[in-house]
């Protein structure tokens, strides 16, 4: 199998992290709504991993939601909030380089007669705290920054955001901390944040399960009906074993964090050197406030999908961004947003690095990858001059 | 062995090709291209992953052979090299060949552009029912399947040698309930799917809607005029029509009249009985040749040529219409031993020489103002 640099698209489950969620797969798989001793044992495992959680967040137990993944916790945070709002107002205010499980969210709401504002970004993907208090106003219910994008790993200033709508009352700020939790110490109550969302598997907690924080009074509108779970604010029963794996994870991310963050950015500087020599290539991004493991680039005259497919064949897996496997030809809104030419963002490659990464694997990356990127741009210039590939003309 | 892409289209047929040259030994590399957008038709964003079907069948499969499968865009490169001169051609009253143009600037043009360039491929495979070998002379030659009735080589011939060269044929030898018996002893997951009929980017079978679409086609009504130039009714809009074309003409005038000539420049189109559609006369144009040299030093020479796919070959000679035609993209005339019916300008025309592909061209519209008519006792005139 290929050295996987792609730890932003999902992280490998971590041995410790399986082994906390196999008791709840096999013997102990009650449903801890059961009032009988399988329910109260499944029970008492979600409110362990409730408390974990909470307490790492420097939160409550009863402000954890656990949803299907971060989309959902997203989902129901922007969702949730808007239609609770609606009394009050309709104006959302957003970035222009979110996500798209905030982005689409958002369009979808503009159908219902919600106004978004989408504030523009510097060239590293930052907003600028003065604009954003200029687009709040008396009909702004609605914040949502994302704390640390997942294309180029730029983090927001979200304290001095948070600052700016507590000077305002009434309106509900949502952190996207989706890319960032790994990395960045989520205290809520310092980030000043009401909603906050998380996903496990981006810090080797499994897929299909998330979190919304959500702070004890902020009003939200459930949006999965059919029962009282989690305080009747996300409807179903409970994913027990999906919220141990997600609470065991969380637990030795938030522990291990401050040694991992330093190793990580070693690495990714060794490998950002030996790309970075290379003519024409350019990191994305904000250069120091940025995620430790996120390389992003753009290299002139290369294609990114075709550096990553021809990097893949080589034996390392890594992404142009955000991950589309429907081909389309479309270029980054993030890269956009920040004032790439269109030409320029193709040339889009995103390397992440992981806690599993190791120094063997980045010896060979600074390797391969180099090379790779100067043949394809080779390779790309022949095809750009013949795309048809119609031979030398008669 | 070398690293072959194969060009998988999420058929049955490109399923089998690919599982062929993997059991050979070759380093395969499958790849579904996106030509188009009309997978998008039902995604609420255009840029959503939504479900595409034939690509997931490509990927299903490719993972049942345990090869690297890519989504490879080509878009911009179909647009240019497929879909605007098919919408030209029925603009200016012709009847295009897309898929011959698909071959020549997509498959075997942009698609191995980039295999060779950018992905270290020694060559494109499809699931083409043709045969590829080299020939005496040391050049690749381009033969017709064994399977005569699935024979595909009607698309092919315009490759050019270093095409041909880079070209494999993994089905040629197999007659397709054979393929078919291939993909079920291996359980593909395309092994009993049903092949699709219609041009890829005309969903629905209606080529006017592609006009409509993607060429701002507004249907501009003219002259229907009979063989003798008399006026007998309207049509609407040269390009809802083809040569050869009977139904939906709206006119009863006692014998069948078929659509003989469509002149774009007066916006008419001509009607004849059935016997003013025959002719033995047929000019091509944008000729090539697969050997890469013109046949016999620009002698007139005999072939047999095909002016539709999967029709029956017809003897014929063949001369260049001057002196100096070029190797590639000439004007030949085609003088064929016994009348054939119909033939439609924009069309492919292939020339054979019993199982070898000679090369083709475009039919030309006929260079003389008059129908090409067989000149018959008591026709009108």
């Amino acid at each position: 199998m290929p050295i996987y640099l792609d730890h932003a698209a999902t992280t490998p489950l971590r041995r410790d992290v399986l082994d906390a969620m196999l008791p709840f797969l096999t013997e102990s798989f009650g449903n801890p709504s059961s009032a009988h001793a399988y329910g109260r044992a499944a029970r008492a495992a979600l409110d362990g991993a409730h408390e974990t959680v909470a307490g790492r967040v420097n939160a409550q137990s009863r402000e954890v939601v656990f949803t299907s993944g971060g989309t959902e916790a997203n989902n129901l945070a922007l969702k949730g909030a808007a239609w609770a709002g609606k009394a009050r107002g309709h104006r959302i205010v957003t970035s222009a380089v979110e996500h798209h499980a905030v982005g689409h969210t958002l369009r979808y709401l503009e159908k219902f007669g919600f106004e978004v504002v989408e504030l523009p970004v510097d060239r590293y993907g930052r907003i600028d705290p003065d604009q954003l208090e200029a687009a709040l106003n008396d009909k702004t219910i609605l914040v949502s920054i994302m704390l640390a994008n997942n294309e180029v790993g730029t983090i927001q200033p979200v304290e001095e955001i948070a600052a700016r709508v507590r000077a305002r009352k009434g309106i509900v700020l949502h952190v996207d901390a989706v890319q960032a939790a790994p990395y960045v110490d989520l205290d809520v109550e310092l980030m000043g944040a009401d909603l906050v969302s998380m996903s496990a598997h981006k810090f080797e907690g499994p897929k299909g399960v998330g979190v919304l924080y959500v702070r004890h009074g902020t009003h939200i509108l459930a949006q999965q009906q059919g029962g009282t779970q989690e305080r009747h604010r996300r409807a179903g029963t409970e994913n027990v074993a999906g919220a141990v794996g997600f609470a065991t994870a969380y637990d030795l991310a938030c522990a291990e964090r401050a040694d991992l963050i330093g190793r990580l950015a070693a690495q990714r500087d060794r490998l950002a050197a030996a790309i970075l020599a290379l003519p024409g290539v350019e990191l994305t991004g904000h250069p120091k406030d940025r995620l430790p493991g996120l390389l992003s680039i753009v290299a002139r005259d290369t294609d990114g999908s075709a550096v990553a497919m021809s990097l893949d064949l080589e034996g390392i897996a890594c992404s142009v961004g955000s991950a589309c496997t429907s081909g389309s030809t479309e270029v980054s809104h993030v890269l956009t947003a920040m004032g790439y030419p269109e030409e320029e963002a193709r040339g889009a490659l995103r390397l992440s690095l992981g806690r599993t990464t190791t120094d063997d694997e980045m010896s060979v990356a600074c390797d391969v990858v180099p090379r790779v990127v100067a043949s394809m741009r080779m390779g790309s210039v022949a095809v750009a001059a013949d795309p048809l590939n119609q031979g030398v003309p008669a | 062995m070398s690293r072959i892409l194969v060009a998988m289209s999420g058929g049955v047929d490109s399923s089998v090709a690919a599982a062929l040259l993997h059991e050979q030994g070759h380093e395969v590399v499958g790849v579904w291209m996106r030509l188009h957008d009309v997978a998008d038709s039902y995604s609420e964003f255009k840029k959503s992953c939504c479900s595409l079907d034939a690509a997931d069948d490509a990927r299903r499969v490719a993972a049942q052979l345990d090869i690297p499968f890519y989504v490879m865009n080509l878009e911009r490169e179909f647009d240019a090299g497929v879909l605007q001169p098919f919408l030209d051609a029925y603009m200016s009253g012709e009847t295009p060949s897309p898929c011959v143009d698909c071959n020549t600037y997509v498959k075997f043009g942009a698609l191995l552009g980039r295999a060779r360039h950018m992905y270290e491929c020694e060559a494109v495979a499809t699931g083409h029912y043709a045969r590829r070998d080299i020939g005496p002379d040391g050049r690749a030659r381009l033969l017709r399947a064994r399977d005569a009735d699935k024979d595909q080589t009607y698309f092919l011939y315009g490759l050019r040698q270093d095409q041909l060269e880079h070209a494999r044929f993994p089905l040629g030898e197999l007659t397709k309930p054979e393929v078919r018996d291939v993909a079920r002893g291996l359980d593909l997951a395309t092994a009993e799917k049903p092949e699709s009929q219609e041009i890829c980017f005309v969903p629905g079978g209606d080529y006017r809607d592609a006009l409509r679409d993607r060429a701002g086609w507004i249907p501009e009504p003219g002259p229907l005029l009979d063989s003798d130039g008399g006026l007998v009714g309207e049509h609407r809009g040269l390009p809802a029509y083809t040569v050869g074309q009977r139904q939906g003409l709206g006119v009863a005038l006692g014998e069948p009249r078929y659509v003989s000539r469509m002149d774009p420049l007066t916006n008419t189109i001509t009607l004849g009985r059935r016997q003013d559609l025959e002719t033995t006369t047929i000019d091509l144009e944008r000729t090539s040749f697969i050997s890469g040299d013109a046949p016999r030093q620009r002698d007139p020479f005999e072939a047999a040529i095909r002016i539709r796919h999967r029709a029956t070959p017809i003897a014929a000679t063949i001369r260049p219409a001057s002196a100096d035609e070029p190797a590639r993209g000439g004007r030949w005339i085609v003088e064929t031993e016994t009348p054939v019916w119909a033939v439609a300008p924009g069309q492919a025309a292939v020339l054979y020489d019993g199982e070898v592909v000679i090369g083709g061209g475009r039919i030309a519209r006929p260079v003389s103002g008059a129908p090409p008519a067989v000149e018959l006792v008591g026709s009108s005139g």
